[in-house]
């Protein structure tokens, strides 16, 4: 009699078998918890309450019962992070590090603990939690010891920020926690922690490991639950919101944290582009689809979802890509020899699968049988083009979607063509070529001939609706400290009033403009405003602004594209030549301030903005880049890139030297700014237009438009083409500013400006860390 | 109890070895400059892909012995040193007749299993074929002025007839290395064309000595150029350079016999030599092989381990799985 697993069939058939992982261990964990958790609140679990089912996707099975936090529980928990904050940073950095590396080792104690859990919770393959979650997690507690070890040398002049609300996705429960208690304790701060509900498991065991590592009480919370809990914890008394997650929710916490004052970063969508040129290695670019979108089972918020294949070779690649599909193997999560597990709800295999069906194009998914549980195959649809839905929406599964390009440039534009910016991936042999896209995709990190690659040195995180701010680096650290000292926000300063009867101050008229596109230009509106000396005299008009003119002022600085793309050194002498061409009329500059405001300050405010255009001028071609010391053979390089449009509300007083200091450290990092200057006192701005007019600044990167700061502030903050607005004018903007800017999740930036201008924390604001990975090698 | 293959061909009888029985053989085509200059290696995401497979594929129990008596019978069981007598000869074919110890065969339910082929250098064929008479297992002969193949070109391609009219039914030719770094794609097929000629009948499997060809794409190429140029098989090593058998290397030519087989229909063996010696490497090979060209390859008339400890590392590995307990190399038989 033979059977199918007779050594003999076998030897024939060459089946792989069963390779199970076993999960008696965590199975055994959760039974010693009577498979029911509390929340962990000040080093210790609370008791168990009414709360939801964690189930295995892959069988259904409960796992445990865990708790709805309430409003009682997200209390408690702030209340202890508050109370231990201030003794956790005072340990200093080296008494921190040790935790941490405490944590780290705990981690790898428990390692296949973890992974196991992970799996059992998230049914993502053992092989991915056993060799890519857990480990990452493990690497960023250690490399983050060292972050805590190194800060008072590094990071002079930086402290804590405080407690932190921490909210996470369920695609890398434990990953994505490391990512947020890593820097944030690292670096002094306290935190709670809300793990999502569908995946809560991994998260509590690591309270037991804050335990095992003897961590202060109240420097890790975690509350679990569902939204309404992370809804909570984003309105509680906090210093900072983290969140990953959805782009929808990302924008909520947006709106609701608006005006807080409280520091935000956001890790949201994408639609990663991979990009196959016809001289890459076409094997290894379909193989690397296999980790891009076939990973987690899509669920990644970078999965290189949208593959974008040269025309000429895109028959054939697709062919081959159908064939390492049909390859995949799918199953239970816990068997070794399992490529793609089981999505994480039936709720998101049920929206992937509606999601698919409603769309065109060409269907291809593997003839098997897909096994019972929460799966859903793998999927290829190609013959879509950019107008059709899953070209621009995220799917969030195992769907890959195909389209094809000519040349470079339309590669580029194809891949640009997308609110998100989150990731992408560039396959050639051609290092010129691929050298040459990298910068030009907006992406946050960019992988040349590979995805999904990621270490704790490297920072990660979007542009555009993919959110902002960076994990990991230095850049990922400084997000969880804040300045010792910050400048005092600017106070609302009365517009002289207008006298009783006045006269124009000189013989003729003069007529102050609005300055767009390189051109003056009169307001949309037809309406102008007087403004007044403190002698009554008319000093002249200014044009009221209205949201046409920031229409026309934005569309002018989108163009200017040319300025982002110049060389460092040219932006560098543009702003000493804006400098020279302002000394040459310094006096004049400082009558003007005296005149318009009845002070006295024109010629140190002159004398200020000239220090600003020469510091900024100098830091034009000296920020740096780095390298980051990655676990790879080829560079993870952390590139500086300029955000795009910048809308900026400059301060009242100074009015010359605030929009200088505004102006200079936005345009030296290639931006193109939409500056909307002081509202009691403009006419200094329309003055320096002509400054700029003839220090050969091109057209459209500067442009000014006087009027209503707050209104301005908000069209420019409602623009879903400007990238970043910064409001150096009054805190009351900051709320208004902050809920418009949540439409296209735009960076903001609500500050004083310092007595002697803006330094070098400036240009963080200006720019973004893109990360560009390029492992080489023959 | 009998096992046999698809065909239906008992195993115990070897015949299947001969790849010319169960496959057509490779015409060959015309030199494709093209299509060799398109073929692209990228050495970081290959090695990415040979990193993680051993994590994304596993066999255990009755499935992991099973795979490791697969890859006893694709072994090419070798000696290729300059102290080989006849003597050492006959112990080595001995040994690729009964490869595993009788009680652990029965053991495991199996019958008739031997090694893939023997493979010596010419002066010890005909005693090799002598010792295999019947048993059906292939001799294989390393020629062309194996290792280094600079011996003067009319004496590499007489030295082809000399083994074929001595009995080996498998030629291992090396080839020159100058060809591939010098680029001259056109002197390497010519070569190739060549000595595929003076094999006749006998299949000829082309060493490219990919340790010595100085980049990946340079063995993609190469591999191209000999498949062009008639090779039934093509084969990593001598065993003899100081880099031999790699995975990013098995890699590359397992994609390049898959692009092969893509255009043209026709199957070509390949043959990772050197280097393989632990159970453990030589199950990672075979189901990279499953992977990439699927279980069509992985039988002996399209794929071989040329290897020579590596059945011992096996044998111990068996016998683990029929008694549960670790096993010592002393209780196998030597070659």
């Amino acid at each position: 009699m033979s059977s199918d697993t007779d050594i003999a069939t076998i030897f024939e058939t060459l089946e792989y078998g069963p390779a199970p992982e076993s999960d008696a261990e965590a199975q055994a964990w959760l039974a010693s918890h009577n498979r029911a958790f509390g929340h962990f609140i000040d080093g210790a679990f609370t008791l168990p309450a009414e709360g939801f089912d964690s189930l295995n996707p892959a069988t259904g099975a409960l796992l445990a019962s865990v708790s709805q936090a309430t409003a009682e529980d997200v209390d408690a928990a702030i209340a202890a992070a508050r109370a231990a904050q201030p003794g956790w940073a005072a340990l200093g950095g080296h008494r921190r590090a040790r935790y941490l590396y405490a944590l780290a080792r705990l981690l790898q104690k428990h390692t296949r603990l973890f992974a196991v859990l992970e799996t059992l919770d998230n049914g993502k393959p053992i092989r991915e939690s056993r060799d890519i979650d857990i480990p990452l997690a493990q690497r960023h507690f250690y490399y983050h010891a060292g972050m805590a070890q190194l800060m008072d040398e590094a990071l002079p002049g930086r402290l804590a920020l405080g407690v932190c609300g921490q909210i996470i996705p369920w695609n890398f429960p434990l990953l994505m926690l490391a990512w947020k208690i890593a820097p944030a304790i690292a670096a002094g701060n306290t935190v709670v922690l809300k793990p999502a509900e569908w995946t809560p498991l991994t998260a509590l065991l690591f309270g037991r490991i804050c335990q095992e590592a003897g961590l202060p009480a109240g420097v890790v919370n975690i509350v679990t639950g569902d939204g309404a809990v992370g809804e909570m914890i984003v309105a509680a008394p906090v210093d900072k919101i983290a969140f990953t997650g959805s782009t929808e929710v990302g924008r909520a916490i947006r709106r609701a944290t608006a005006g807080s004052d409280k520091s935000l970063t956001l890790e949201l969508g994408g639609k990663s582009p991979y990009v196959v040129f016809e001289d890459a290695d076409l094997d290894s670019a379909v193989e690397g689809l296999v980790d891009a979108i076939w990973f987690n089972q899509g669920q990644v918020c970078c999965a290189g979802s949208r593959l974008l294949v040269q025309e000429g070779v895109a028959d054939r690649f697709h062919a081959m890509l159908k064939a390492r599909m049909a390859t995949l193997r799918l199953g239970d999560p816990l068997d070794k020899c399992i490529d793609v597990g089981a999505m994480v709800d039936p709720v998101q295999r049920d929206r992937v699968a509606a999601m698919v069906a409603a769309s065109g194009g060409d269907l291809f998914q593997p003839a098997k049988a897909l096994p019972r549980g929460c799966f859903y195959p793998p999927t290829l649809i190609t013959g879509l083009s950019p107008a059709d839905r899953l070209m621009q929406e995220e799917i969030f599964g195992p769907v890959l979607v195909s389209t094809t390009f000519r040349t470079p440039d339309e590669a580029v534009d194809l891949a640009n063509n997308s609110r998100y910016g989150l990731a992408a991936s560039v396959w050639s042999e051609n290092v010129n070529l691929a050298l040459g896209i990298a910068p030009r995709l907006t992406a946050g990190v960019v992988w040349i001939n590979g995805t999904n690659m990621f270490d704790a040195a490297a920072g990660f995180g979007g542009v555009r609706e993919s959110g902002f701010g960076r994990e990991g680096g230095w850049e990922g650290m400084r997000a969880y400290t804040k300045a010792k000292t910050v400048p005092n926000r600017a106070r609302p300063v009365a517009a002289i009033p207008a006298p009783a009867a006045g006269a124009p101050a000189g013989p003729i008229d003069r007529t102050a403009k609005m300055f767009i596109g390189g051109k003056q230009a009169r307001p949309d509106g037809g309406h102008s405003r007087a403004l007044w000396s403190p002698a009554g005299a008319l000093l002249g008009h200014v044009g009221e602004g209205s949201r046409k003119d920031i229409r026309n002022a934005v569309e002018a600085a989108t163009k200017a594209t040319g300025w982002s793309r110049a060389t460092a050194h040219l932006r560098s002498q543009i702003l000493y030549y804006v400098a020279e061409n302002l000394s040459a009329r310094a006096a004049e500059f400082a009558a003007r301030v005296n005149a318009t405001t009845g002070g006295g300050a024109g010629a140190a405010e002159v004398e200020t903005a000239l220090d600003q255009l020469f510091t900024h001028a100098a830091w034009a071609d000296k920020l740096d880049g780095a390298t980051k010391p990655v676990p790879l053979r080829g560079l993870a390089l952390a590139v500086p890139e300029p955000l795009g449009v910048i809308g900026i509300l400059c301060p009242p007083m100074p009015s010359f030297m605030g929009l200088v200091a505004a102006m200079a450290p936005a345009i030296a990092m290639g931006n193109r700014v939409v500056i909307v200057p002081s509202e009691p006192f403009p006419l200094i701005a329309t003055d320096f237009y002509q400054v700029l007019e003839t220090s050969d600044v091109p057209a459209g990167v500067v442009n000014i438009v006087t009027g209503p700061q707050e209104a301005l502030g908000c069209t420019l903050a409602d623009h879903t083409g400007v990238d970043a607005v910064w409001n150096l004018s009054l805190p009351d903007y900051d709320a208004a500013i902050e809920t418009a800017a949540a439409g296209n999740l735009k960076r903001t930036w609500c500050s004083g400006v310092p007595k002697r201008g803006f330094g070098r924390a400036a240009l963080d604001e200006a720019t973004g860390i893109k990360t560009i990975w390029v492992p080489y090698g023959e | 109890m009998q096992s046999r293959t698809e065909t239906g061909t008992d195993l115990a009888t070897g015949s299947q070895h001969l790849p010319q029985l169960t496959e057509p053989r490779n015409p060959g085509l015309e030199l494709d400059m093209d299509w060799v200059m398109r073929a692209a290696a990228n050495r970081s995401a290959i090695e990415r892909r040979t990193a993680t497979l051993p994590g994304r594929r596993s066999v255990k129990k009755e499935f992991q012995a099973a795979w490791l008596l697969r890859a006893i019978s694709v072994i090419d069981l070798t000696t290729l040193s300059g102290d080989d007598t006849p003597g050492r000869v006959r112990r080595l074919c001995a040994k690729a007749r009964q490869p595993v110890r009788h009680d652990l065969l029965e053991a495991l339910g199996m019958t008739g299993l031997t090694t893939g082929a023997v493979c010596v250098y010419h002066e010890m064929v005909e005693t090799a074929v002598a010792a295999l008479d019947g048993s059906g297992i292939p001799v294989a002969a390393v020629s062309t002025g194996f290792p280094a193949g600079l011996s003067p070109f009319k004496l590499r391609v007489a030295e082809i007839g000399e083994s074929v009219r001595a009995g080996a039914s498998e030629i291992d030719i090396v080839i020159s290395r100058r060809h591939v770094l010098t680029g001259d794609w056109q002197a390497l097929y010519d070569e190739m064309r060549t000595f595929r000629e003076a094999c006749g009948a006998a299949h000829i499997k082309a060493i490219l000595a990919t340790g010595e060809l100085g980049s990946l794409r340079n063995v993609a190429r190469a591999s191209l150029v000999c498949m062009m140029a008639g090779a039934d098989f093509i084969k990593t090593s001598t065993g003899k350079e100081a880099v031999n058998a790699t995975l990013p290397v098995s890699l590359v030519m397992m994609r390049a016999i898959r692009d092969y087989h893509a255009r043209t229909g026709i199957r070509i063996g390949y043959k990772p030599a050197g280097g393989i010696s632990t159970a453990k490497d030589a199950l990672i090979y075979l189901m990279l092989l499953n992977e990439e060209l699927g279980p069509h390859w992985v039988r002996p008339d399209l794929f071989r381990f040329g290897a020579s400890s590596l059945l011992g590392d096996i044998e111990r590995q068996l016998e683990h799985h029929v008694t549960g307990a670790y096993s010592a190399a002393w209780r196998h038989a030597l070659a």
